[in-house]
């Protein structure tokens, strides 16, 4: 009944080779590199934006408010893809010349600082009104009160969100492929377009993303844990 | 706007009050809170507010604390606006920056303590000091020191307050109000989130500031007996407005107002 399945002309693509799988291991692992840099050089920027972002949807200016609120609204509802494209070629129309690099680290970093800014504003939030009502009563001020004493304890609860876009941003790096950042699709596709032979080299692409992906719920959990211990909550 | 024009622009004179409350009104939409109230404390004086719930007790020290905004009237202290500042000659509703200089006068203590749950009892102490009075680490960790052995937290300095009890956090917490010397300092119900075997160690600590130390207080209480016991002057509120005021003896002893006399019997059965 499964006969099809087993028909001899199927057979050879599941041929896997071990000896041209270790022949193109190396390059794989260099593109990991690549991968791993993207994405950290991404997360870093929107570390740092979205907080940016998140503090600015709580300042006193609404002008200012509403305009970081709309434009985090739109980065999230428009595709990652589609802002790398714009950067990458609608950039140059208007004399912004980026290499593939730079236009990919500034199109995943803003689109990511966007998620962040939202995660960020939990933690904000969940700082109880009291820890601002002391440090009036100190005679504090706004900056002083947030460097000091919102951002420290908005952090902790923050990092279970902040962590899985770290994973999100990770899985995301492929992306960066359509624009010739040289990451693991990139250089997979290359070397299944050079020898016809795709299996090995996604199949490796697809091990590696696994590899790097699992063990980091369980650090970020422990890093959560690490940082309530050092700020003793 | 409202006309300000009545109201002195200083407060001068050998015996001007600390903390004066002239007609000041405070509501939130149409619930009048605080109804022109008139109040003043004198420099060193213990003062205990008392009154049914929702009277404006907290509102009071509060709106003394620039927590809240005021309505009407102006809070002046040391003799100068607090709520306002004087713009050539006119009284105008202060900036953040008046605010900033004339509230460092005033500390105030907080009914669920507001410790900064990330910090130790130390640097929670410390923290006013350095940011806000410039003082260096060394100074500030003195101080606070020595005002953690005042209030008997000294052993306890290096633990966070998810480590202390309710009433070592409220200790902790005055010796943080303390340490940014002020003039004036607010009590709103210290020991009401506290577990009756410990209300002991915080009043005492009051006491001491009373006999030791010459503070201006203003502080809300259900504690009658305490009231009694340290207060200068006891001020019965009802409806956002003082109904009765006077010598701890007298306003115990001898209530004048038929709703002071219904609260404190009230107050008597509920003990
Ligand atoms: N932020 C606010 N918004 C609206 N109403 C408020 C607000 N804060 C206080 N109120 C109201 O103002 C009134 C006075 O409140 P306040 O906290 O001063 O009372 P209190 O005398 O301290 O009472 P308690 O003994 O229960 O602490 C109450 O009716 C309260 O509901
Ligand atoms: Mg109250």
């Amino acid at each position: 009944m499964f006969d099809w399945l087993f028909m001899d002309e199927w057979f050879p693509k599941f041929d896997w080779r071990w000896d041209y799988t270790w022949e193109i291991l190396p390059r794989l692992i260099e593109a990991t590199g690549n991968t791993l840099i993207a994405a950290a050089a991404g997360y870093l920027i929107a570390l740092v934006l979205g907080l940016v972002f998140a503090l600015a949807q709580r300042s006193q200016s609404r002008v200012l408010t509403f305009v970081v609120r709309e434009f985090v609204e739109f980065v999230r509802s428009t595709p990652l893809l589609l802002q790398i494209f714009f950067i990458f070629y609608v950039g140059p129309q208007f004399g912004i010349t980026l290499s593939p690099w730079v236009s990919g680290m500034i199109a995943i970093g803003l689109h990511y600082s966007c998620y962040l800014s939202e995660v960020y504003r939990g933690g904000l939030d969940s700082v109880p009104k009291g820890q601002w009502e002391a440090a009036i009563a100190l005679n504090m001020t706004t900056a002083q009160t947030y460097k000091r004493l919102i951002i420290p304890q908005a952090i902790p609860p923050a990092i279970p969100g902040l962590g899985n876009y770290l994973i999100g941003i990770f899985k995301d790096t492929p992306m960066l492929s359509v624009i010739g950042v040289a990451e693991l699709i990139h250089t997979a596709n290359a070397i299944g377009s050079e020898t016809w032979r795709y299996l090995e080299a996604y199949t490796m692409v697809g091990v590696i993303f696994l590899a790097l992906s699992l063990p980091a719920a369980g650090l970020i959990r422990a890093f959560e844990g690490f940082v309530r211990r050092r700020l003793g909550m | 706007m409202e006309d300000l024009s009545g109201f002195p622009l200083e407060i001068v004179g050998e015996n001007s009050p600390m903390v004066s409350f002239k007609k000041v009104r405070k509501s939130y939409g149409s619930l009048v809170v605080l109804d022109d109230l008139d109040l003043d404390v004198a420099a060193g004086e213990m003062v205990s507010v008392i009154g049914p719930s929702g009277s404006g007790k907290t509102t009071v020290l509060r709106m003394l604390m620039t927590l809240e905004k005021i309505n009407g009237g102006v809070i002046y202290v040391d003799g100068k606006p607090l709520t306002h500042m004087d713009k050539g000659g006119k009284l105008l509703l202060a900036n953040d920056k008046h605010l900033r200089t004339r509230r460092s006068d005033i500390g105030m203590c907080f009914q669920h303590f507001n410790l900064f749950p990330h910090m130790t009892a130390i640097q929670n102490c410390m923290e006013g000091p350095v940011q806000v009075l410039g003082l260096s680490k060394a100074e500030a960790r003195d101080r606070g020191e020595e005002l953690l052995e005042l209030v008997g937290m000294i052993d306890k300095k290096d633990q966070h307050p998810s480590r202390l009890s309710g009433g070592q956090q409220q200790r902790v917490a005055i010796a943080r109000a303390l340490a940014m010397r002020p003039k004036v300092m607010l009590f709103d119900e210290v020991t009401s989130a506290l577990d009756p075997e410990v209300i002991g160690e915080v009043t005492n600590v009051i006491r001491k500031l009373v006999s030791e130390h010459n503070l201006t207080m203003l502080m809300v209480t259900h504690q009658m007996g305490f009231a009694r016991d340290i207060s200068d002057r006891v001020c019965f509120f009802y409806g956002g407005k003082i109904e009765e005021q006077g010598p701890p003896a007298e306003l115990f002893g001898n209530p004048k107002r038929e709703r002071t006399q219904q609260f404190l019997s009230a107050v008597k059965e509920a003990v």
